[in-house]
């Protein structure tokens, strides 16, 4: 069996927001509570959930973008998560990042050429002075941008444009992995589209694996191979893309992809509605962390926490549903609309 | 006679680098309870236009021109006094970031009565009392407690609720809702959303509706307006225009939208993109807004604007190529 490409090992990463120092009882922020998963060579794993559901923690405790409050992370079966400076620094060049607002992630004052630069000469991968022109020119060629806009600076690039300079950088370092933290949802529709497309085209062409983070399913659905479903710091699904939207055997699942507005006037749908708002990751619910929300929670719920347990084809849930009979289980009920 | 008719509106704001043009001619009318959506990228006019409407641009820098009738009144012609009496009265606003637009050192009970006590000459004591049933008309739980709290107390969608309560408080004619639910999470947009319908049908105040999420279009229009770099390129009811998009613009829109559920029915397939950028608004731009991204351009698109025409019942579209009848390739 071949070994995945980042394997996440029951992660957590708590913040503390009160107490310590002077006494007091200190208290947590539960960010990232206990999720595990793999992505494989090549494939896309989306990680979805709404605000404050700690996808993006777990985007930056891939990256190492601070340190884990316990669990592992593993890139090609070397421990990064207490790695040594050294390590870290081959690992940063095989793991690359594209964040949301391609304004505030890239340096004003650099051009773009330095700005590609920067990660070949940091990584030592060019060999003479005209093959690092020669790759930055290529990654120009590689996300549709002219060769001679390399003079330029940020600010004289739209947004999408500029997204296409975060994506070359993170291209630079020749990574198998990019994270792309909300990496198109700051941009227009019509601009997202170009985005995306592109993505894919290049996940193709160079066989890079992609750990996406996002909050919009359609986006989701049309360029993953796999997805992740997040609330309150924990995976509550984790599934292929057609088993999920097909059969979200989660209840959360199930109501986020309901709530989503689809842009067919008329469209008759089944809608689940639910009500109240995510509870504090600083208190979080006993049991069931989505028991205060759930249409069909039952006392169960209420003091025991689900497991992640597979169905077939590969399809984990972590909810009590699935322990009762199938004709009392709601979930397997078909979508009447 | 509809509720407000807007003929030619023009807002241009004078900018270091040339006059942008925002909003340049653009013509529509909402009827009374009538649903309105304006549709749009960034930078296309849009959030202008609506700001536009209650007079809310600042001039100078900004500049209006053309006429807004309300009522039969035309609004550009009032004092600001007079305007100020419009405003959460017969019109109100609800915009998009409810974490901004509540003051957050009063109560909102307060803000919620202030608007009654201005208009309606309510006494601190009835204000509160009508405060506390707008918060139960929009759904918020324990309203006599939340009543007497401050914003930070309350969550995003509860915010968004007591941003519609105060839109709300006066029964205005005509709401402008300003992208109300971007910056809330889906199963939450879904509850904002589904309230506005409800509400919608029980106080009966038209709505224009401002957003750039073709979903909430097709959830809650009844007939919808398309712009562009600050022209107004489409109209129809919401389901001809969906189903038969005229102009290449809103067909390029809607076919880069991926729809839930379509791996489903279809092998993945590649995203319709429209290429290109929006054009710079400081430059006069001369014929069609939309000739530099179009596929179908040719030297007429180029050298002349296509004027609005019918292209169907209720439905007009700003192209030279638009077809009568079945949509354009």
């Amino acid at each position: 069996m071949t070994r995945p490409l980042l394997e996440v090992n029951d992660l957590k990463k708590h913040y503390r927001i009160a107490g310590g120092l002077f006494g007091g009882k200190p208290s947590y922020v539960y960010a990232v509570d206990g999720v595990s998963f793999e992505v494989a060579r090549g494939e896309t794993l989306s990680l979805v959930g709404e605000s404050g559901c700690g996808k993006s923690t777990v985007g930056r405790a891939v990256l190492r973008l601070f340190d884990i409050t316990s669990g592992q992370v593993v890139l090609d079966g070397q421990r990064m998560d207490d790695a040594s400076k050294d390590a870290l620094h081959a690992f940063r060049r095989r793991v690359q990042v594209v964040f949301q607002d391609p304004f505030s992630s890239l340096n004003p004052r650099m051009k773009v050429r330095d700005i590609l630069a920067e990660p070949i000469r940091n990584f030592g991968l060019a060999a003479s002075a005209a093959d690092l022109e020669e790759r930055v020119g290529r990654l120009m060629d590689l996300v549709g941008l002219p060769r001679e806009a390399v003079r330029r600076f940020p600010h004289q690039f739209s947004g999408g444009q500029r997204q296409r300079i975060c994506i070359a950088r993170a291209l630079a370092a020749e990574p198998e992995l990019i994270v792309c933290d909300e990496a198109v949802s700051a941009l227009d529709v019509s601009v997202k589209a170009q985005i995306v497309n592109l993505l894919q085209d290049i996940q193709r062409e160079l066989g890079l694996a992609l750990l996406f983070i996002s909050h919009d399913l359609a986006i989701v659905e049309h360029m993953t191979h796999r997805v992740a479903v997040m609330y309150l710091g924990k995976l509550v699904e984790v599934a292929p893309k057609r088993a999920l939207f097909a059969r979200p055997r989660h209840p959360y699942t199930k109501a986020l992809l309901s709530a989503v507005p689809l842009p067919d006037p008329g469209a008759a749908r089944n809608r689940i509605i639910l009500t109240g708002d995510v509870p504090s990751p600083v208190n979080p619910p006993k049991g069931c962390r989505f028991h205060t929300r759930c249409p069909y929670a039952f006392d169960r719920c209420r003091s025991e926490e689900p497991e992640l347990r597979v169905a077939p084809g590969e399809h984990w849930s972590a909810c009590h549903l699935h322990d009762l009979p199938d004709a009392q289980n709601p979930l397997l009920a078909p979508l009447a609309s | 006679m509809a509720l407000l008719e807007v003929e030619n509106l023009q807002v241009h704001f004078r900018t270091p680098v040339g006059v942008n043009r925002a909003v340049d001619g653009v013509s529509f009318h909402v009827n009374e309870g009538e649903t309105l959506a304006i549709v749009g990228e960034s930078g296309c006019g849009k959030s202008v236009t609506s700001m536009s409407l209650l007079r809310l641009i600042p001039e100078p820098p900004g500049k209006i021109a053309g006429a807004i009738r309300f009522g039969g009144k035309d609004l550009l012609a009032l004092s600001e006094k007079e305007m100020r009496a419009i405003r959460g009265n017969d019109i109100s606003m609800i915009f998009q970031e409810p974490m901004t637009s509540l003051n957050p050192v009063l109560t909102v009970g307060r803000q919620i009565g202030e608007t009654l006590r201005l208009h309606q000459g309510l006494d601190a004591k009835a204000a509160e009392d009508k405060a506390v049933e707008m918060l139960t008309l929009v759904g918020i739980p324990a309203p006599a407690r939340r009543v007497r709290e401050y914003p930070h107390q309350l969550s995003g969608g509860m915010r968004q609720r007591v941003m519609i309560a105060i839109a709300l408080a006066c029964n205005p004619k005509l709401l402008i809702a300003d992208e109300p639910t971007t910056a809330l999470d889906v199963t939450i947009q879904a509850q904002i959303l589904d309230l506005m319908r409800d509400l919608k049908q029980r106080v009966g105040a038209a709505i224009v509706l401002i957003t750039h999420d073709l979903g909430v279009v097709a959830e809650v229009a009844e007939r919808v307006m398309v712009m562009y770099a600050g022209r107004k390129v489409e109209e129809a009811p919401v389901r001809e225009l969906f189903a038969n998009p005229r102009h290449p613009y809103t067909q390029g829109l809607l076919g880069a939208v991926p729809k839930l559920g379509s791996s489903l029915t279809q092998e993945s397939s590649r995203l319709a993109e429209i290429p290109g950028q929006v054009p710079s608004l400081t430059r006069p731009i001369v014929g069609c807004v939309f000739a530099g991204r179009c596929a179908i351009a040719t030297d007429i698109c180029r050298a002349y604007a296509p004027a609005l025409e019918p292209k169907g019942p209720r439905h007009a579209a700003a192209c030279h190529y638009a077809l009568k009848e079945a949509a354009a390739a």
